[in-house]
């Protein structure tokens, strides 16, 4: 395999997709949005709970290919027990890692690095978003379909 | 299959050489992708080009450049000519009665707009019909919608098997009294599956209704006779068949053609104007407002002469080899199901593979240099009546060996290497 290949395709990315962490509806969030990624047929739903300002569960099902499957796995480990503003700062640093252009402030995001070879991949950018546009919504204005396109 | 059977011509000796030679006709063949060899094979969302046919809308600019049926300077007749002749061309390709059923359109989208906005709107009425099939593309849905929800008419969708062939007793019990328009696909680009629309079209004309036949995916891969079928209208795109884009025919009936309204508005189509009342041109030119596409039909003849030239019976039957070839090797990779398995098929190979997603088989392709369509191929009620949200598609053309064949099996198997 080419050294881009395998910096897309990570063991992290392999497990998650396989076994996708918080894959579950959570019958009663108070937030919930479906993700749609029309052009290759990608849908999930995300659910959130939030108190007092806090994600205190997240959870998602959907089908997808491996990294919005990944990409959304590792964003409910990422997201669990944040507020909202700091998973707004984290949106934006995501965005910033997948699409290589960087405004925001720096440093590593942890597993999220694992997503970092997207970069090489414009086309699979917008799978390796999708969840994280899909939280947004479900934050911001829930209801709401998100979509890539 | 004998994996080197790769005939062009019928014959006892493989003729491989045949293939080769070709292939140099083709330059973009030659390159590489990710530091591999190209292996192209996604010719259901466009073939790649001939020498001759960048050669001919080269030579056309350089050489005869002029704006058609306006000038009588000598350049303006030769375009006008060359343009004229693509249309002569285009004409016998398909076995037209006249020249003057051939309308030139931006492709196969643009032709069926075209008839449904102006054989459509003026046919349909309220509570009115218009029959297609579960595997049509969206280019012969959205039309058809567009303007159903203008007259009040309904679209109604004939159903398919799983297997992906249509049920034709379901097909002839929904052409009823208040069908107007059957619009039915010749070849799946999802599945490849052919339809018998010979068939078809007579148990419609049996009701008095009269069928659109959407040949993009057919035009390429079969003889098409439209006398033969008998069909009102038939639709291909020019970049499907190893010609450029941008260029596309509308084969009309000519009583169809005749009683048809403008589709759109400008100059050529018209034979005189004044701000009281326009008299519009004769068919075909009352379908081509404003200037055409004239290095692209062009380019579309070039293609066509290049498809006659190694003819369509042969590439047909390469086709087919290649296809039940590329069956048997991707269908025995553990994990795969073949998607679509009609007995009658044309150069398409949908597949899916357990635990992988079509878009990083994709991907992972790619870095093979394989080039594969994942996604739902803009067939996405099709997708859900197959219960599948995307399949991964390899589809053939004249120019595709076994041992691409043999690469694409490899780099599905690598996939399945990397999410073991």
């Amino acid at each position: 395999m080419t050294v881009d290949l395998r910096s897309l395709y990570q063991e992290i990315i392999v497990d998650h997709n396989r076994r996708p962490r918080n894959f579950r509806e959570i019958p009663d969030a108070d937030r919930t949005a479906i993700g749609d990624n029309p052009l290759c047929g990608d849908r999930l739903t995300v659910y959130v709970n939030v108190q007092g300002g806090v994600i205190r569960d997240i959870g998602f099902v959907g089908n997808g290919c491996a990294i919005s499957t990944a990409s959304a796995s590792l964003m409910t480990e990422a997201l669990l027990g944040k507020t909202e503003q700091e998973a707004d700062a984290l949106f934006e640093r995501f965005h910033d890692l997948v699409t290589g252009i960087g405004h925001g402030a720096r440093g590593s995001l942890g597993k999220l690095e694992a997503l970092a070879g997207v970069r090489q991949f414009p086309a699979r950018v917008k799978c390796a978003t999708l969840a994280w546009h899909t939280v947004r919504t479900a934050l911001n204005t829930p209801g709401r379909t998100a979509s890539t396109e | 299959m004998n994996r080197s059977s790769a005939l062009l011509t019928a014959g006892p000796i493989p003729a491989v050489p045949e293939i080769s030679r070709l292939r140099d006709d083709f330059p973009i063949l030659s390159r590489k992708v990710h530091g591999k060899p190209l292996v192209y094979l996604d010719n259901a969302a466009t073939t790649q080009k001939p020498r001759s046919v960048i050669a001919a809308v080269q030579r056309y600019y350089r050489t005869s450049n002029a704006n058609v049926h306006r000038g009588v300077h000598a350049l303006s007749d030769r375009a006008t000519q060359a343009y004229e002749e693509a249309r002569n061309r285009v004409a016998r390709f398909l076995n037209a009665r006249e020249d003057r059923e051939i309308v030139f359109v931006r492709g196969a989208t643009e032709a069926i707009n075209l008839v449904a906005q102006t054989f459509g709107l003026l046919r349909l009425r309220e509570g009115d019909e218009v029959l297609v099939t579960a595997m049509e593309h969206h280019a012969n849905i959205v039309p058809w919608q567009m303007v159903c929800d203008r007259a009040g008419a309904r679209l109604t969708v004939a159903p398919v098997y799983a297997a992906g062939e249509l049920d034709l007793a379901a097909y002839e019990g929904m052409l009823t009294g208040r069908t107007r328009l059957a619009a039915v696909t010749h070849v799946s680009n999802a599945l490849g599956t052919v339809n018998p629309v010979r068939e078809m079209i007579g148990m419609a004309h049996a009701r008095g209704i009269p069928v659109l036949v959407d040949g993009a995916q057919a035009a390429p891969h079969l003889p098409v006779d439209v006398q033969a079928l008998g069909c009102d209208f038939y639709v291909f795109s020019g970049h499907k068949l190893y010609g450029p884009t941008g260029i596309g025919v509308l084969y009309g009936k000519a009583e169809h053609l005749e009683a048809m309204p403008p589709y759109q508005g400008g100059g050529d189509m018209i034979l005189r104007v004044t701000f009281e009342k326009t008299t519009y041109n004769a068919i075909p030119w009352k379908f081509e407002a404003g200037t055409p596409n004239i290095a692209g039909a062009v380019g579309l003849r070039a293609a066509i002469d290049y498809l006659d030239a190694i003819g369509l019976p042969a590439v047909s039957t390469h086709e087919r080899e290649l296809l039940a070839y590329a069956t048997e090797e991707v269908g025995r990779i553990p994990g795969v199901r073949i998607v679509g398995t009609a007995r009658e098929k044309a150069g398409i190979l949908s597949f899916v593979l357990e635990g992988v997603h079509p878009h990083d088989i994709g991907t992972i392709l790619d870095h093979e240099g394989v080039a594969i369509r994942a996604g739902h191929h803009c067939a996405m009620p099709l997708m859900d009546r197959l219960g599948l949200p995307a399949t991964a598609r390899a589809s053939f053309g004249l120019y595709n060996t076994p041992a691409e064949v043999d690469l694409l099996a490899a780099g599905i198997r690598k996939a399945r290497e990397v999410f073991r």
